[in-house]
């Protein structure tokens, strides 16, 4: 007799919405009309993304999780408190880069993407493609899956669990990052490197996996803390331990891991970096969390000077290397390389019997980080020249007295990104901060405040260069958003004041949401 | 009337204030200018009731309203004042209307300096509202008794003060901007780390973490811990203030800023570190204070010299106002880090007489700038032959700020310099050398400008002989570069009118009281004193 493993659909109804409408986006590639697809595609991404989010909240809401929340799945994925504020997380960023995705008032050719993928950037075709306004939706169900894989890497319960959805929301993005309508090759060698080296990365975590498995004879993260908290850990441990690490690091582009990200953000279709920006992020480090500490919370002095070091390199190698960068694209890039810095500090605060607030702070951190960096870059898509988005920084001059409102609001996001205080960012750093220090890593938090001291130079030379400089002659546009772009710039604005001014009731939801089980 | 809540009141009147000022349509410049004149006057009258309801022999914080702010945190937007947050208060509630009274009639970027080629004019709504925001933040600041709302507002008041600068400043505002916020934000982040530091302290000790200043003025912490802390804070404060050799940006941020911003900047936000000195170093770390104090005051000593000496060698004369600042700020920190009442309490009575006097004398400054176009000390002279209030006016605030007795200044410095002997003979006598310098620095000042014959930009009265022309590009002290752009326009030399009526109701407030409290200082000894005791029992000084 063969019994079903337990299925708890309530627990999966968020993986199911997602899925099931990237499913249905394929179906509807495939037989839609073509003068449909595009309304439809979108209405289902959004079906999808924003299903999966509030019934995350419906689930958190009408069950009764005070053990901290259950394990579905006959083990293999476990829906905690912690795993719920991610997936929200995930589930409700997504739906905002989704309308993203949508946006069609800005790009003469109605889309920030290819129109056909496979044509040769450059031949005669692919300029006969550039301006017509033919859209391609490929990119909805694919992205839907990359969601679908980042909410089933934040509930992992087992390593195999782990990385089959790394490889699940790993490819969709690979090659979403190549579909930019223009500069289609700098699109591709993005696509190209980001491919290869996330197929190293996965390469890494896949026999960090069999080393641990070797090791401890279980996958399951629970079994692996009893194994190594009995037998302590050997050689195989901690080499499978680092390797696991780097997998994951290499995801959340934190230094030394992080060579990836700036030609990546800079190539892939705005929207498209938008979203890995800010959803990629969380879900990474929803998975370092919850392996660290679920997984090898006994094993903390193998890990934790790991992690510290790490720590210092990501957020000095981003604030630095961000002073010399002229695109705003690859600026952000390495500002999102120092805030996992950042978010590292956090995950240190996180004591090894799950006490301390470092929980807590990651998690409201990578909420205040995920919606202030997608909004910074759904700004970008609104300043334009005659060659798709304006993203050198010399362009940007004088934005302020040819567009105040869109200067007004990149400002707001740029002074939340250096943390400046009645800022989203600002209580999200003091939140990390204050968890580090808490746990003793005062000198860390001394490195981090100097780190943000350096980034945000950058920060500012843009505000200057927006405020204080004349217009250059011949600038960029800007565009006037449509309802999706609007939407996104409201809803990303507003919290980024809101989280800084009354940041109460959300520190709180963290606060509770801040247990993991397995 | 004491239940009244003015200092909510003068935190939120301000901040709407602002919101509304920038939200007026653009080409409503006059209503903008008087909405936002009107607003600052509220806060006025409303400082100066909170005074009156202010009860000197009462506790040591009053006015205060608390509510729970960030329950995670544990922080609290709790508001009261001392006696030396309320003269702060009353300082910051004097200053702004005379700024905007000041600013009304500038257009151009840049008040009074040479407009910047290729910049139009910007529109001056914005410069109100952000002035009415600054205002806000300022007033949160000195207001603040929850460490973690003093920080939120200590570093969002570098947001208005860097629009302020970068916006409406002159030909370097861009370098002076980002300089100032750099130097403020590296202070105020290491200060984040203390508050933090300070917090995970209160939670080990009182089991339950707390930002609340009464709360943490309690706490008995290890001296190792308080020597990192009380650094933490000071490095923070001394760059504010600014202590050499941590005040290179002042000179610069004071010089391209336009004038309502540096009056504010001299007169208030650098308030903010010698405020922070007495409100967060001296009572929470103790221990600290006392081991690190003859640091201190080797560096207010040094400051005091150095600054007069580097005040001497300026031709432009708002970077002299600037590093004349840098001095007397030395005198402060003598006063506060003597840890003698009398010294104390004149470091807080120089505070606003600092505020008052170099206040003022920057509001000249500007105004003859505003007439000249230049701010070189070479380009003018005889200008009191053609304006003598303005003649008047600058020696009035040029004495204040020397501190001739008679004006409000010489009661504070004289309190520092004989409270502080007895306890550091040998720094009270350092210091009071600069006090000579003072007098070289300001008197050759006004000497060259205000007397001798009409040179430079100042035409001559018809008849005499062809003017010189304007002094050019030479005595530039290591401006190079953009600076030079500021002299290079060779200026047509004009007859200098005398103050109009809106400039004498913008100077005369200052000039009452410059000369008021130098002869009559007693009811502001009376509202600090009391505050200034308290402060120095927490350090467990004796005298």
């Amino acid at each position: 007799m063969i019994e079903a493993p337990d299925l708890s659909l309530a627990a999966l109804a968020p993986l199911l919405f997602v899925f099931g409408a990237a499913c249905i986006g394929v179906l509807v590639e495939a037989f839609a009309p073509r003068d449909v697809r595009h309304p439809v595609q979108v209405a289902v991404a959004l079906v999808g993304t924003g299903g999966g989010f509030v019934s995350t909240l419906v689930y958190a809401a009408t069950q009764d999780l005070s053990a901290g929340g259950e394990i579905t799945a006959a083990g293999a994925l476990a829906v905690d408190k912690a795993g719920l504020f991610l997936q929200a997380t995930v589930a409700g960023l997504a739906t905002l880069a989704m309308l993203l995705f949508a946006e069609r008032g800005l790009d003469p050719a109605r889309s920030a993407f290819v129109a056909a993928a496979a044509v040769p950037a450059g031949s005669p075709r692919d300029r006969e493609l550039a301006t017509a306004t033919r859209v391609q939706t490929e990119v909805y169900p694919l992205a839907l899956f990359a969601v679908g894989g980042m909410m089933v890497f934040v509930t992992a319960n087992d390593l195999l669990i782990m990385f089959v959805a790394l490889e699940v929301l790993s490819l969709p993005l690979y090659l979403i990052s190549g579909l930019a309508r223009r500069r289609r090759l700098l699109s591709q060698e993005a696509a190209v490197k980001y491919f290869l080296l996330g197929a190293f990365a996965s390469a890494f975590f896949l026999y960090g996996l069999a080393l641990v498995y070797g090791a401890t004879g279980t996958i399951r993260l629970g079994e692996i803390r009893e194994a190594v908290g009995e037998d302590g850990g050997g050689t195989l441990v901690v080499l499978g331990l680092a390797l696991l690490v780097v997998g994951l690091l290499f995801k959340a582009s934190v230094a030394p891991f992080h060579s990836w990200t700036p030609d990546v953000y800079q190539g892939a279709p705005t929207p498209v970096t938008a979203f890995m920006a800010a959803c990629t992020k969380v879900a990474a480090f929803g998975a370092i969390l919850r392996l660290l500490y679920v997984a090898f919370g006994t094993e903390e002095w193998t890990w934790r000077p790991l992690i510290y070091g790490v720590a210092i390199v990501s957020m000095i190698v981003g604030a630095v290397l961000g002073l010399t960068q002229t695109d705003l694209k690859r600026m952000l890039a390495y500002s999102s390389i120092a805030h996992a810095g950042f978010l590292l500090t956090g995950v240190l605060g996180l004591g090894a019997d799950g006490e301390g607030s470092g929980l807590a702070a990651t998690m409201f951190y990578l909420l205040t980080y995920g919606l202030t960096t997608l909004g910074a870059f759904a700004v970008l898509t609104l300043v334009r020249d005659g060659d798709g988005e304006a993203s050198h920084l010399s362009q940007w001059a004088g934005l302020a007295a040819r567009s105040p409102l869109t200067a007004a609001v990149m400002g707001l996001f740029l002074l939340a990104l250096a943390g400046i205080p009645l800022t989203a960012g600002f209580t999200g750093k003091f939140a990390v901060f204050r968890a580090a220090i808490e746990e003793g890593a005062w000198p860390l938090v001394l490195v981090a405040v100097l780190a943000s001291a350096v980034a945000a130079f950058f920060y500012l030379r843009v505000i200057v260069l927006m405020y204080f400089s004349p217009p250059a002659a011949d600038g960029p546009t800007v565009g006037v958003p449509g309802i999706p772009t609007t939407v996104v710039l409201a809803v990303t604005a507003a919290a980024t004041l809101a989280l800084g001014i009354l940041p109460g009731a959300v520190l709180d939801l963290a606060e509770r949401a801040a247990i993991f089980v397995g | 009337m004491s239940d009244f809540p003015f200092l909510v009141a003068m935190i939120a009147v301000p901040a709407v204030g602002a919101a509304a000022v920038a939200a007026l349509p653009r080409g409503r410049e006059l209503l903008a200018k008087q909405l936002a004149l009107g607003v600052s006057l509220v806060v006025l009258v409303l400082a100066a009731l909170a005074a009156v309801a202010f009860d000197t022999g009462g506790d040591r914080f009053q006015l205060t309203t608390s509510v729970a702010w960030i329950p995670d945190f544990g922080v609290d937007f709790a508001l009261g004042v001392d006696g030396i947050a309320l003269v702060m208060l009353l300082l910051v509630g004097l200053l702004v209307p005379l700024v905007i009274g000041a600013s009304w009639e500038d257009g151009a970027p840049g008040a009074g300096t040479v407009p910047e080629a290729g910049t139009e004019a910007r529109s001056m709504r914005f410069f109100f509202a952000w002035l009415l925001l600054l205002e806000a933040f300022m007033v949160g600041v000195f207001a603040a008794t929850d460490i973690f709302l003093f920080y939120v507002f200590f570093e969002a008041m570098l947001v208005p003060m860097y629009f302020l600068i970068g916006s409406f400043g002159g030909p370097r505002r861009q370098y002076a901007a980002v300089k100032f916020f750099l130097y403020s934000l590296v202070g105020g982040l290491i200060m984040l780390a203390a508050v933090i530091g300070l917090y995970v302290v209160s939670t080990s000790e009182l089991g339950e973490g707390t930002f609340a200043f009464d709360a943490l003025r309690q706490l008995d912490i290890d001296p190792g811990v308080q020597k990192l802390l009380f650094l933490g804070f000071f490095v923070a404060f001394a760059i504010k203030a600014p202590l050499v050799p941590l005040h290179t940006w002042l000179p610069d941020s004071a010089a391209e800023a336009p004038i309502g911003g540096a009056v504010l900047l001299v007169g208030i936000l650098d308030k903010v570190g010698t405020f922070g000195f007495l409100r967060y170093c001296l009572p929470l770390f103790p221990d600290a204070s006392r081991f690190f104090a003859p640091m201190v005051l080797v560096l207010a000593v040094v400051g005091v010299l150095y600054a007069a000496l580097l005040a001497m060698g300026q031709s432009d004369m708002k970077r002299l106002v600037a590093y004349t600042s840098i001095s007397h700020f030395g005198f402060i920190a003598l006063g506060i880090f003597a840890f003698t009442t009398e010294a104390a309490t004149g470091a807080v009575l120089y505070m606003v007489n600092h505020g008052i006097a170099t206040g003022l004398l920057f509001l000249v400054v500007g105004m003859l700038i505003a007439r000249g176009g230049s701010r070189q000390i070479g380009d003018y002279g005889g200008v009191a032959a053609q304006a003598p209030k303005l003649a008047a006016v600058f020696l009035i605030a040029g004495l204040a700020s020397l501190a001739l007795p008679g004006t409000n200044s010489f009661v504070s410095e004289f309190l520092v310099l004989i409270g502080s002997f007895p306890e550091r003979p040998v720094y009270a006598i350092v210091a009071t050398a600069g006090i000579v310098l003072a007098a070289l620095y300001i008197l050759l000042m006004y000497q060259r400008t205000m007397h001798g014959p009409a040179r430079g930009v100042v035409a001559p009265p018809a008849g005499d002989g062809p003017a010189s022309g304007p002094a050019g590009t030479v005595d530039e002290p290591g401006g190079g570069g953009a600076t030079a752009v500021l002299t290079a326009p060779a200026r047509a030399a004009v007859r200098f009118t005398d103050l109009s009526r809106r400039e004498i109701a913008v100077v005369a407030p200052l000039v009452v009281l410059i000369l008021v409290l130098g002869v009559h200082p007693q009811p502001l000894l009376d509202i600090i004193e009391p505050a200034v005791t308290a402060t120095l029992s927490d350090l467990g000084a004796t005298r």
